[in-house]
């Protein structure tokens, strides 16, 4: 008996010591240290805003003095917090204190994967359409495809950029010191910096998104609020900012972000979902040319992807650029190259290498993720960390990325729908592919497009990370054909087109003053 | 009390393989090898299914028709005494859609070991009650994908399991009931990011633990072995698959099955016997509802010059 409790003791003990180990895990970004700014841009007022005519577009009145009553009352309030701070408390500052725009960016790209979800039919095979004014019914507003999370990113980048240019010019035509600057007694949690505390840069870029996300993600604004009064409101236990700094960067950002709602409202996305008449005339030109034209492979067979998007008005160039920027067609679907590229998607795909299925995986990007332009945000957000840019800088390099993917998926939307090209499987059903076959046209991959502008806008911002942004398109591009998706054509085409794209962010970059 | 028999039973962990169960003879059944019996052989077993549980609400889906998982699977069971034995498997598995564009996927999936142990048996008259207790380890032969639901052949964890069982005979018939607790190490992707109930920067996957719950009964005679499984298995955590969206290594996977397990034991060849089941799934969440058939081949010998002791099972 003895030995059975032995053993059975010992039978517990090893699953014990086994279940002991925790099972947390961390993110890349959960435990990052307080944003200290290598350069403070204090002459950001005098960078060129996006939309704005001038940085005072949206006057900001002067702050009360700091040796007024009520100033020293908000003084007051933090000391308060700070008395009782919480260990959730210092947490949430503890997060936010990595940088509003990086912290943002991140509750985007959660949004975006949470609503990454084609809608499923209706009973008669039909597909139901997200309805912006009633976003909670399924299927829910929106279904932030790559086309939609690319404009989503970009609007709200290039918003929380001119927000922040505003919100440095009034920083130092009022040179309002922090308050930790004018009360010793204030228990600082951000790192200290010369940056001139009126208006508070974080309330700004909370104040951009209340606005940006009402448009973007209306069924979410419970989740937005809360997230914004946390960010405020770690900026005042946490000593960053006295209250009337707070209010009058919300102010701000939400006046300037109403400006990008504006633009929004009239830029054609909101036509972008087309309808069968625009769909069958895609087919027949297709046809008329004598080409295969581009089936749905769903069933039952759901319309093309956003089939107008690519004549939503871009930021980076005007329409008839938009145009140009065009590449020319695709190998006829008739002709020997296409035949080729075929058999070389085939050749790929009927015996993938474990190699080969990671690349896919890794750069698939598909269902419920947060789309190719939202990762080229993490992979930006991650060198950005590194680099301890400002609040400012860190928007604007966020903005000329994103303005870039937003305008490669305009022009890559534009090519799909012009050429209205087959995807491998269509032509050879033996092909069978290793991530989700996406639901539009092949002609030029989207992916390389967005990976290759992303290259070169991140290349000119990061020069000593080019070839390593360039070795990472190509692999993101390269693991469209390797999954059975998109021909080699797609592919290196949709890479130039990129690149091309790209490049008037560059130009933009060159221009704006920040450099 | 315990008779020296001949039984050539074998087991095999019930696997979860994605969206659909690998389920054979296991190792939750109260069959010991004797001291010195080395049994081993190899299961075929196909399971497929139509519909699936999105979360709890039940659907089919179109651009994947029937979801189809085989495996053949070797599996060997040896005596260290008559009451402690080893039990250790390792399947190949294939998957395939009928309908749609995906890619099926096939490969070596985890190698897995058990310990049963038989510390009590007892017998009263015509009765018989023993207790077991088994303690596992799988863990991945391959680097095998994943992220791939419902066509990954597995899903990647390294699982340790504990498991109670009871079992009662009476005259030859017989009730086993086992509980399992699986504790599943974290899993990888190959993606650096992914999406539960939120945004995850890391390409590590926290896994839930599951439970395991058995309830076999029928009949075990000498050469013929019939019983009926009742099986549930609950995931401890996860979460569920949200509308139209793909499935996850770490949802919530639970299912109910019903099915028969047969083996018979040739009279003229103890040393040779033949297995064969079907299961059905009555319940789930975020699985496909499977019906599952095995079948497979066992050969028993003894390492040791030890005869068989050929008796019925009535002693």
């Amino acid at each position: 008996m003895k030995k059975i409790i032995n053993l059975t003791s010992a039978v517990i003990g090893c699953v014990l010591i086994f279940s002991s180990c925790s099972k947390d895990i961390a993110g890349r970004t959960d435990d990052l240290s307080s944003l200290t700014p290598a350069n403070i841009d204090l002459d950001a007022g005098a960078w060129k805003p996006i939309l704005l005519t001038s940085p005072t577009e949206f006057p900001v009145a002067a702050p009360i003095a700091t040796t007024s009553p009520d100033y020293i009352a908000q003084v007051n309030e933090i000391k308060s917090w700070q008395s009782n701070i919480t260990p959730d408390q210092k947490q949430i500052v503890k997060y936010w204190s990595a940088g509003a725009v990086l912290r943002w960016n991140e509750i985007l790209r959660q949004l975006v994967a949470k609503h990454n979800l084609p809608p499923y039919q209706n009973a008669d095979g039909t597909y139901p359409l997200p309805n912006a004014n009633n976003p909670l019914a399924y299927p829910q507003f929106p279904f932030s495809n790559p086309p939609y999370a690319a404009r989503a990113y970009a609007y709200i980048s290039a918003a929380q950029y001119d927000a922040l240019v505003a919100a440095w010019y009034y920083k130092k035509q009022y040179n309002r010191p922090a308050p930790y600057t004018i009360d010793q007694g204030i228990n600082v949690m951000f790192s200290k910096t010369a940056l001139p505390s009126y208006p508070s840069e974080d309330a700004v870029v909370a104040g951009v998104m209340v606005e940006m996300m009402k448009l973007m993600f209306p069924g979410d604004q419970d989740f937005i609020q809360q997230k914004a009064e946390e960010h405020t409101k770690a900026r005042i236990i946490g000593g960053g900012n006295v209250r009337s700094e707070i209010e009058a960067g919300e102010a701000l950002g939400r006046a300037v972000a109403q400006k990008f709602v504006a633009r929004a409202r009239g830029d054609r996305a909101g036509a972008a979902a087309g309808n069968a008449t625009i769909w069958a005339k895609f087919e027949s030109d297709c046809v008329a040319k004598g080409e295969t034209p581009w089936k749905s492979l769903e069933t039952p067979s759901r319309p093309p992807m956003l089939m107008m998007f690519g004549k939503v008005k871009a930021f980076l160039f005007d329409s008839l650029t938009a145009v140009s920027l065009c590449p020319g067609p695709p190998p006829s679907t008739s002709g020997s190259q296409m035949k080729k590229e075929l058999e070389e998607v085939y050749s790929y795909t009927s015996s993938p290498t474990r190699d080969n299925i990671a690349k896919v995986h890794f750069w698939a990007d598909g269902v419920a993720t947060s789309t190719p332009p939202g990762h080229w945000n993490d992979i930006a957000a991650n060198d950005f960390i590194k680099k301890n840019f400002s609040e400012v800088r860190w928007a604007r390099n966020l903005a000329l990325l994103n303005m870039a993917e937003f305008d490669a998926a305009i022009i890559t939307w534009n090519t799909k729908m012009m050429y209205f090209n087959p995807r491998p499987s269509q032509l050879d059903p033996r092909i069978k592919t290793l991530t989700g076959l996406p639901n539009f046209p092949s002609y030029i991959s989207g992916h390389s497009t967005f990976s290759a502008a992303a290259a070169a806008v991140l290349g000119h911002i990061i020069p000593e990370r080019k070839s390593a942004y360039e070795a990472m398109a190509m692999e993101a591009a390269m693991s469209r054909l390797y999954g059975g998706i998109h021909f080699r054509s797609d592919c290196e085409v949709g890479l130039v087109v990129g690149k091309n794209v790209g490049n008037y962010a560059v130009q933009r970059a060159l221009t704006d003053g920040a450099e | 009390m315990c008779s020296k028999k001949y039984k050539y039973a074998c087991l095999l962990a019930v696997g979860l393989i994605g969206m659909t169960r690998v389920n054979a003879q296991t190792d939750v059944d109260a069959i010991m090898m004797n001291k010195y019996q080395f049994c081993n052989g190899l299961m075929y077993s196909h399971s497929s299914w139509n519909n699936y549980w999105e979360g709890t609400l039940k659907r089919s889906n179109e651009n994947l028709g029937t979801v189809s998982t085989q495996a053949v699977m070797y599996m060997g069971a040896y005596g260290i005494t008559d009451q402690l034995n080893v039990i250790i498997g390792a399947p190949y598995i294939w998957t395939k859609a009928s309908a749609g564009t995906f890619h099926g996927l096939k490969g070596i999936q985890d190698a897995s070991a058990f310990i049963k142990w038989k510390p009590v048996s007892k017998a009263f008259g015509n009765n018989k009650i023993s207790l077991f207790i088994l303690g596992g380890v799988s863990t991945p032969l391959s680097n095998y994908v994943i992220d791939y639901l419902p066509f990954s052949i597995g899903l990647g964890s390294t699982n340790v399991t504990a498991r109670g069982m009871v079992d009662y005979w009476h005259k030859r018939w017989t009730v086993t009931g086992s509980a399992s607790y699986i504790r599943r190490s974290n899993v990888k992707l190959d993606r650096d990011a992914y999406y539960d109930t939120e945004l995850h920067a890391t390409n590590e996957v926290k896994m839930p633990d599951a439970a395991f719950y058995q309830l076999r009964a029928g009949y075990r005679g000498t050469y013929l072995i019939a019983e009926g499984v009742l099986s549930n298995m609950t995931t401890l955590g996860g979460f569920d698959i949200t509308r139209n969206n793909m499935p996850f290594p770490s949802n919530r996977m639970n299912a109910t099955t019903v099915g028969v397990n047969i083996k018979y034991t040739l009279k003229n060849w103890t040393n040779l016997s033949i297995l064969a089941g079907a299961n059905t799934t009555l319940s789930g969440r975020n699985m496909g509802q499977s019906k599952d058939y095995s079948a497979g081949v066992f050969y028993a010998f003894y390492f040791k010059n030890r005869k068989p002791v050929q008796t019925n099972n009535k002693d």
